[in-house]
């Protein structure tokens, strides 16, 4: 593929607003995870929520797509100078020639969640001001993104459960190189809510502590919630000297499907195998010139297994790897974007982030599993997103100046 | 700007339209159109623990998925994939915020992972066997759009083929007041970057401001104003009757889809 240059980005997670932030809790080794106080929740877990969500105000105009999403939604497009990047790059390449590809797994369902508790009695019905069309519905993050930006190209939420906003990166790169768009803004956001919470416990996949991915103990995952996003844009030949060393640029995709079970990882991680391998290849890397991996991680038994073993498949047993899970919680649709922008921290800053919270490695999972951070030049990294309905998807960034 | 494919299968599932063969002759003017409740198949393909816990929109995708590749002799296991729907399982769904509301929060483990959009894209991979990739998006009312534009783009920037499946089921009450789909509805399209022998139609197509073009008959147009998915039948109606020409989807508020129909 022809490189694709991430001229800005922003993170906002449990473990910070905005990059400075993000790129602290990694390097102090921070935790954003805490006993879960959301909602009515009676379920002992850890959540990754985000402080200061409820009290983020919608503009007067966008009232109507007031939910927790989308507030979430806003308060990561207010970070690190995004709002105003794409600003100019509307002013650069025009509102339509500018596509929005949100990656989400339950949007604003808590809104109907909340709803259905307060049904009018004699009737059923939902309560007068219920929103479908501007909260639950999937497309209503990438509607109020566009909204929020007066972007009047392409729009579209991709959600592919816990692979979805590594994804996006996929349909983005798919209309920019078919000439339709010159630039997109790619993202995902997804939010505490009561499905997510009660539907990972009934299948036995939380843990009533924070999450330990590739621990030998590991029992399950923490819920988290983020948004992250993405301004990406082509780097012709000629530009491509003029951007700085450390610029971020997406170099290879891969996705599969495992075709296996909806809620169960290929147990050998076929699927993954195939996403990362076609990533690989996309990019025209060898495994060795993988300088970190950021894994899916989970925390689940099932899913460390099946992707560490395909990790050693297909990389063997000396490429440094975390998940950084057990810091921001599983982010669900927003994991991939999040990780991507986690990622673009590791390339910039020279810093590969600790699995925390992992005590002891599963010693069947041979891998170079950082326990520790450690700091030194990176110049490529690949990131894992997986999901439900046996959905995978690897992204391969790399710096500039090595690209 | 224009995306170019040549059409080799179409799958249509819906009220009173039980597959591309008999939806031909309604589009094209030759049967009248007189609408009742869409019947869904029983996914015969699906191993026997996944077919109990298929809804609608499984059922749905598997019936035009498989019309549209096998018209187009191809194996579903080798072809990528793009699902687009408003929303996901709306029965599945109803079903979780109930129990949510109610004092028994204890939802099981079918229902939630029935609850990802991805569920029909999850089901097709496992009936199929296709480890190909699968773009899943929703658009609201844009989402026949917006996966055509998605399956183009596949088309013209990998030069690959590739299978999109616009499908949308109702919600029940108290959602349905608030969404309201009336019956199922599906289409599906095989998309290629060359000609073949079996190609039916090549399609260009481009963003327009124009309005979206309206369906003569009442009751087509009543599914295309109501059901997403159905937002497609103006194409679909232009390849029945099989002459060039040039039809406007709608798409987003702010722009729609021109595209110009050539029959093979």
């Amino acid at each position: 593929m022809n490189p694709l240059w991430l001229s800005h980005f922003t993170a906002t997670s449990s473990i910070g607003c905005g990059l400075d932030q993000t790129l602290a809790a990694l390097s102090l080794r921070r935790s954003g995870l805490a006993p879960c106080r959301f909602d009515t929740v009676d379920l002992a877990t850890f959540t990754g929520e985000v402080a200061g969500v409820d009290d983020v105000q919608l503009p007067a105009h966008l009232a109507e797509f007031d939910c927790r999403n989308n507030r979430l939604a806003q308060l990561g497009l207010m970070q690190d100078g995004f709002t105003g990047a794409v600003h100019a790059a509307i002013k650069k390449y025009g509102a339509q020639r500018i596509g929005v590809f949100v990656g989400t797994s339950t949007s604003g369902i808590l809104q109907t969640e909340l709803a259905y508790r307060r049904r009018v009695p004699a009737t059923g019905t939902l309560p007068a001001g219920f929103s479908y069309r501007k909260t639950h519905n999937t497309f209503s993050v990438a509607d109020f993104t566009r909204h929020y930006f007066g972007l009047t190209g392409p729009a579209v939420v991709v959600s592919s459960a816990c692979s979805s906003s590594a994804k996006v990166f996929s349909s983005a790169r798919r209309m920019i190189e078919s000439g339709l768009i010159d630039a997109a803004v790619v993202g995902g956001v997804d939010t505490l809510c009561l499905t997510t919470l009660y539907g990972f416990n009934s299948l036995g996949l939380i843990s009533e502590q924070a999450c330990r991915p590739y621990d030998a103990q590991r029992n399950g995952l923490s819920i988290g919630e983020a948004a992250a996003f993405a301004l990406l844009e082509r780097t012709p030949e000629h530009a491509r000297k003029n951007l700085s060393a450390d610029a971020v640029l997406l170099l290879g995709i891969g996705e599969s499907s495992d075709a296996y079970h909806m809620s169960s990882p290929h147990p050998d991680g076929l699927g993954a195998r195939r996403a990362m391998q076609d990533a690989l290849n996309m990019a025209g890397l060898q495994p060795a010139e993988i300088d970190y991996i950021n894994l899916h991680g989970t925390a689940t038994r099932s899913n460390d297994a099946a992707e560490g073993r395909a990790v050693a498949a297909l990389f063997g047993k000396d490429t440094p790897c975390s998940s950084t899970k057990g810091a921001t919680g599983h982010t669900l649709g927003a994991a991939g974007g999040l990780e991507a922008v986690i990622c673009a921290l590791a390339l910039q800053h020279g810093l590969l982030p600790a699995g925390i919270n992992t005590q002891q490695l599963d010693p069947a999972l041979d891998l170079d599993y950082l326990l520790d951070n450690r700091q030194l030049p990176v110049a490529r990294v690949l990131s894992n997103s997986f999901g439900f309905g046996g959905t995978n998807c690897s992204l391969i960034f790399g710096r500039a100046d090595h690209s | 700007m224009t995306l170019t494919a040549y059409i080799e299968g179409i799958g249509l599932l819906g009220p009173a339209l039980t597959d591309w063969q008999n939806a031909q002759t309604i589009l094209n003017g030759r049967q009248p159109y007189l609408p009742q409740k869409t019947i869904l198949p029983s996914p015969a393909l699906l191993p026997a623990a996944e077919r109990r816990r298929a809804g609608a929109i499984v059922k749905l995708t598997l019936a035009t998925g498989l019309e549209a590749i096998h018209a187009a002799g191809l194996d579903a296991a080798d072809l990528p994939s793009v699902f687009s729907s408003s929303g996901g399982d709306g029965e599945n769904c109803h079903a979780i915020c109930e129990m949510l509301a109610s004092a028994d929060r204890q939802i099981s483990p079918t229902r939630f992972h029935n609850s990802v959009h991805n569920t029909a894209s999850g089901y097709w991979s496992i009936a199929t066997g296709a480890m190909t990739s699968s773009s899943v998006l929703s658009a609201f009312d844009a989402s026949f759009g917006a996966g055509l534009l998605e399956a183009l783009s596949q088309v013209a920037a990998d030069g690959t083929r590739t299978v999109l499946l616009a499908c949308d089921t109702p919600y029940p009450e108290p959602l349905h007041s608030a969404r309201p789909i009336p019956d199922a509805f599906g289409i599906a399209l095989v998309l290629a970057p060359e000609r073949r022998p079996q190609a039916l139609a090549k399609i260009t197509v481009s963003l327009t401001d124009a309005d979206a073009d309206r369906l003569c008959d009442d009751a087509l147009e009543n599914l295309r104003i109501h059901i997403p998915a159905a937002r497609g039948l103006p194409l679909l109606r232009a390849i029945a009757i099989g002459q060039d020409c040039r039809v406007v989807l709608d798409y987003l508020d702010s722009t729609r889809l021109a595209v110009a129909i050539t029959p093979c």
